[in-house]
């Protein structure tokens, strides 16, 4: 690990001033960066430490939703009342992912902006686009069996780890952000990027912004949803394909469907088109796959990941049937 | 009363230790003025250094020494300086011996600092030039090049006997498969450490993480050229081992040369990153070619292995031996080839071979079970051997039937139908697999040292080691025993090089070996202890033998007129303060020799297959283990748990991905090398059947270590099958394969 300096913000405005130095991160539940920084993935010459902010509320909103502080807990997400009877489906991701210990230390905001599994990322002697930009891609011609499969790039096909920003997206949150330029609100599929030709760069929160809350809508799908996650072993595994699936049913016939998909791209994959394609129709096994059809289009594989196309295909439509019969 | 004895389950007596954290292991020790080495490892496969600039990291104020092949000190270049217990034919790996790389990740610089953070800082600072060449990382791709080794480690394979291919030709029933092991790592929870300290007169004091002080002892002794009385290696505690410190690791030799040179103390401990950088259970593919007869009689097994081994070393473990000890069969021919790759040399990983071969075999009887359209477990019993015949002797004792029998009852295995995906619950596909196993149950010369002090404590030492398996707990008992002492009045002691020699803590062989060692040296107090008595005025003892008397409740006693005791207090009250001691060694009778000595197994398995998404769980498994006499039946219950969980990794998640394209392990954390977790282990059954050997060793123990893992893996995929149709033949069975 390499020499760092540390100061504690206790307030957001400080937090932003101390982030704009160069070399700067913050650094709350930890749970990640410290892993990056031990193996010199990550090497902040400066850290924020921001968990003296009080930022970990979790209150409804005067819109009927809720507002999740950044430095509020996973596990007191998870098990927080609002959240398990209003937004079930964000409960059951949470739990979905890491273990009791990694729930506990880590927060809602450091959930958004968690790193790639990939192999080559975590290995400094090997070359990785998104640790170290233009040195090349392990993973293509290598060894990408938890890779992406969607949203792919030449340069990267790194995956989002998290399994909390599946639900999110599924729940259409928006994260606001603090910068030197003022507050704003990002919508959460515009929060994470695409490899593209910039796989260094995981979303667009600018190195001078802190978040500060995720914004839940009203609409939370309480009564038909699932968080299917797929992996090796049945705990402390990231998903191979995760499916957060909501759906608005009226009778056996779908109002509105919701459909994110986790593990197959650099960002909680979401299609509105192909899900619109349930609305009005019934709940039934040909119409999910359908759906799943249409979800996967352009899916590519790189060898060892292949099986994820037809695996993300049948847990589509499982997590569809699940979230019917609930 | 014969509380705490063996055949009894009591709990560990360390175990107050290690949940407190008293018990300390070997990066524990606290030791004034330790300097931190922290390993620098190699980017490539294979190739040269062009260049090291080590500058960067000098510079920092704290740092002592950067450690390369440039300035290296100098120490013995002879291969059997550097040749320990544990190692296979060939030419051992020397850290820093040149500027060539054999591996990838292979240890190319020690960075040794005042503190581990600044180590570790300074570690990033050495920059390193190779010059790459092509490697061969590749298995299967490189199998035209396998060899028969000039030297096996393991003994060689057995001759023919009869004719296979030619039965095989005839047969009317006919398998023939390839069955593919990936490498595995050992991954014991603690990581391997060693602090060495200089003492003035150039002594060595050394801690390591090893399953045998005395062959780091050895290993340092012939490589540094150190005479052997002047280095003592100490290891309490080993958190986990499971082979990988058979041999001394790099570490030990690394932190003994910066001691050395720096005549200070210095500690090195390696990353979880840096675990997959030495020894793992290699990737082998197998061959197995099986005739028989419609009504279920095996005619030829052929079984073929051709397996990874380094460039510089020929290893080999016992991965065919199976089907000469598992199935009668009058025509078998085996084989075992090796192709040398730049990788570093495999390592025994519990049970070496066994589990390997035992999948290949066990899965491909399922396979011909199922062609035959026979319960697996008839077929089993219908080529059910009373010998070894690679030996062609009997068994010294041999209850795998009863296993079958008690395993199958407890499983309701009856109850099963023939058909694959006959049994479904929504959308689980349930399917019940079974297969069995065997490890050798070998005794080793072994000594021990015994002293009964003035006030009746007993203390009882050997240099073996404790890898989590018991072997304090164990010790104790049988010493108690003999003894007829207390469970509490008795301390063993082991992990120092000083204490009497012990083989390493390996091959199953500890309660066998040091066991009987215990015994012998105790029976040798009791002998003083009567002479003793028979000294005293108006001794009822003077007229008996050893024979005679028995010990319980710190009493000796007449066995035939109880009544007629003495406590042992009031003899060592004749010693004038003094304790009693006494050492012994215990060598294998060679009455053994005319016999075969194996443990055995028989595991019943049922797993739940998701027909759409292919997840697979472990929901049930009985192991019925017959392994002579339970020392401990609780801590031998662990091990054999230990075994299934395992099994549950080996069949389902555990593999080294190797990238070929750098030559390099990428799976090398536990976030991407998948152990079984708690979430994958559901209800999981011990049996110990009942089984008498008085020839095995004095004791009638066979051990635990290795028996409780070979079945369960191809129980695991003969499960699978029964669940699904589906053969998966290649490990580990994830669920893309079930697709």
């Amino acid at each position: 690990m390499r020499p760092f300096t540390f100061t504690q913000a206790q307030d957001v405005d400080t937090a932003v001033q101390e982030v704009s130095l160069e070399g700067a991160k913050f650094v709350a539940g930890g749970t990640n960066l410290l892993d990056l920084m031990k193996i010199d993935v990550m090497s902040p010459s400066h850290l924020v430490d921001i968990t003296q902010i009080a930022l970990e509320t979790i209150e409804e909103t005067e819109a009927g939703g809720i507002r999740l502080g950044a430095l509020a807990k996973n596990a007191d997400t998870a098990y927080h009342e609002l959240v398990e009877t209003r937004y079930p489906l964000l409960s059951h991701a949470i739990l979905a992912g890491a273990t009791a210990q990694l729930r506990n230390m880590a927060t809602d905001g450091g959930n958004l902006l968690q790193r790639t599994r990939c192999y080559y990322f975590y290995d400094t002697q090997t070359p990785c686009n998104k640790r170290e930009p233009g040195s090349g891609c392990s993973a293509i011609q290598g060894y990408n069996r938890d890779l992406a499969i969607l949203g792919t790039s030449e340069h990267c096909i790194a995956t989002h780890p998290s399994d909390m920003c599946v639900a999110l997206a599924a729940l259409e949150a928006t994260v606001h952000v603090t910068g030197k330029n003022g507050e704003r609100a990002i919508p959460f599929a515009d929060f994470h990027r695409l490899p593209g030709d910039t796989p260094h760069l995981d979303s667009n929160l600018q190195p001078d912004e802190i978040i500060t809350s995720i914004e839940l809508p009203a609409k939370g799908f309480a009564k038909h949803y699932t968080y299917l996650k797929l992996r090796d072993r049945a705990s402390y595994a990231f998903a191979l394909v995760s499916v957060a699936a909501a759906l608005e049913l009226e009778g056996d016939t779908i109002k509105e469907a919701r459909i994110v998909l986790g593990g197959v791209a650099h960002k909680p994959w979401r299609v509105p088109e192909a899900e619109a394609l349930l609305q009005g129709q019934k709940a039934t096994r040909d119409n999910f796959r359908k759906v799943a059809e249409a979800y996967l289009q352009g899916a590519q594989g790189f060898g060892h990941n292949d099986f994820k196309i037809e695996l993300a295909k049948r847990a589509i439509v499982r997590a569809l049937e699940q979230a019917t019969n609930r | 009363m014969k509380e705490n004895y063996t055949g009894t389950p009591a709990n560990r007596v360390d175990g107050r230790a290690k949940v407190t954290g008293e018990a300390k292991y070997a990066a524990e020790f606290e030791v004034p003025g330790l300097l931190y080495g922290v390993v620098v490892n190699s980017a490539i496969a294979k190739g040269k250094i062009k260049h090291m600039d080590t500058s960067a990291a000098l510079q920092l104020p704290g740092v002592h020494q950067v450690f390369t092949h440039e300035n290296r000190p100098g120490y013995s270049w002879f291969d059997k300086h550097h040749q320990d217990e544990d190692a296979p034919p060939g030419s051992p790996f020397r850290p820093l011996g040149s500027n060539e790389i054999k591996f990838s990740m292979q240890p190319i610089a020690l960075v040794v600092a005042d503190t581990y953070e600044l180590a570790r800082y300074a570690a990033l600072l050495v920059h390193v030039e190779y010059e790459a060449q092509p490697h061969e990382t590749d298995l299967e791709a490189n199998l035209p090049r396998a060899y028969k080794p000039k030297k096996y480690k393991s003994p060689p394979p057995s001759d023919p006997r009869g004719d296979a291919a030619g039965a095989f030709d005839k047969a009317e029933v006919k398998l023939e498969q390839a069955y593919a092991h990936p490498a595995h790592h050992h991954n014991p929870m603690e990581m391997h450490a060693s602090i060495a300290i200089w003492k003035e007169g150039g002594k060595l004091t050394v801690y390591d993480k090893i399953q045998g002080v005395q062959n780091s002892q050895q290993y340092i002794s012939n490589a540094f050229g150190i005479p052997k009385e002047n280095v003592q290696v100490i290891s309490p505690f080993v958190g986990g081992a499971f082979g990988s410190g058979l041999r001394p690791q790099y570490q030990l030799f690394l932190a003994v040369l910066a001691a050395l040179e720096l005549k200070r103390a210095v500690k090195v401990v390696l990353t979880r990153q840096q675990m997959f950088s030495f020894g793992h259970r290699p990737h082998t593919v197998q061959r197995l070619a099986i005739g028989a007869s419609p009504d279920g009689k095996l005619q030829s097994i052929t079984h073929n292995a051709i397996a990874e081994t380094s460039r510089f070393e020929d290893y080999n473990e016992d991965v065919v031996i199976w089907p000469g000890v598992l199935y009668d069969c009058d025509n078998v021919e085996v084989s075992h080839q090796l192709v040398d790759l730049d990788v570093y040399t495999p390592l025994d990983m519990r049970a070496p071979g066994g589990t390997t071969g035992t999948f290949a075999l066990e899965c491909a009887i399922d396979e011909m079970a199922f062609q035959i359209g026979m319960d697996p477990l008839e077929f089993r019993l219908k080529n059910y051997t009373e010998k070894d015949l690679n030996e062609d002797k009997p068994h010294s004792s041999k209850e795998l039937k009863e296993c079958y029998r008690q395993g199958a009852e407890k499983f309701g295995w009856a109850n099963r139908k023939m058909e694959p995906r006959s049994m479904k619950e929504g959308h689980q596909l349930i399917g019940w697999g079974v297969a069995h196993g065997a490890w050798e149950a070998q005794q080793q010369e072994a000594s021990a040292k015994a002293v009964l002090s003035p006030n009746g404590k007993l203390t009882v030492s050997s240099a073996t080691a404790d890898i989590g398996t018991g072997t304090y707990t164990v010790m104790t008992q049988i010493a108690a025993e003999v003894m007829g002492l207390p469970l509490e009045d008795v301390t063993f002691e082991l992990g120092d090089s000083t204490m009497p020699k012990s083989p390493l803590e390996g091959g199953s062989w500890t309660v066998s070996s040091v066991g009987s060692a215990v015994k012998l040296v105790c029976e040798k107090l009791q002998e003083q202890l009567l002479k003793m008595a028979q000294k005293m005025k108006n001794s009822p003892f003077s007229e008996a033998k050893l024979a005679d008397v028995s010990f319980a409740n710190k009493q000796m006693f007449l066995t035939h007129a109880p009544a007629t005791s003495i406590s042992l207090q009031a003899i060592l009250d004749q010693n004038e303060g003094k304790p009693l001691e006494a050492e012994a060694s215990q060598k294998p009778d060679s009455k053994q020799k005319k016999y075969s000595s194996y443990s055995h197994s028989a595991t019943f398995v049922e797993v739940q297959v998701d027909e759409e998404l292919g997840t697979v769980k472990v929901t049930r498994i009985v192991t019925a283990v017959a392994a002579g006499r339970i020392i401990n039946p609780k801590t031998g219950r662990s091990q054999i748990l230990g075994g299934s969980v395992w099994g549950i990794g080996v069949a389902l998640e555990e593999h080294t991905v190797l990238d070929h394209n750098l030559g390099r392990f990428m799976t090398h954390d536990l976030d991407k090398y998948h152990l079984p977790v708690s979430a994958d282990v559901h209800e999981t059954d011990v049996i110990f059947v009942e089984e008498k050997d008085e020839i095995v060793n004095p004791l009638g123990a066979k051990g635990l270590g290795e028996i409780g893992i070979v079945s369960v893996a191809p129980a695991i995929c003969n499960a699978v099958f029964h669940a699904t149709g589906k053969r998966i033949r290649e490990l580990p069975i994830t669920l893309d394969k079930l697709l």
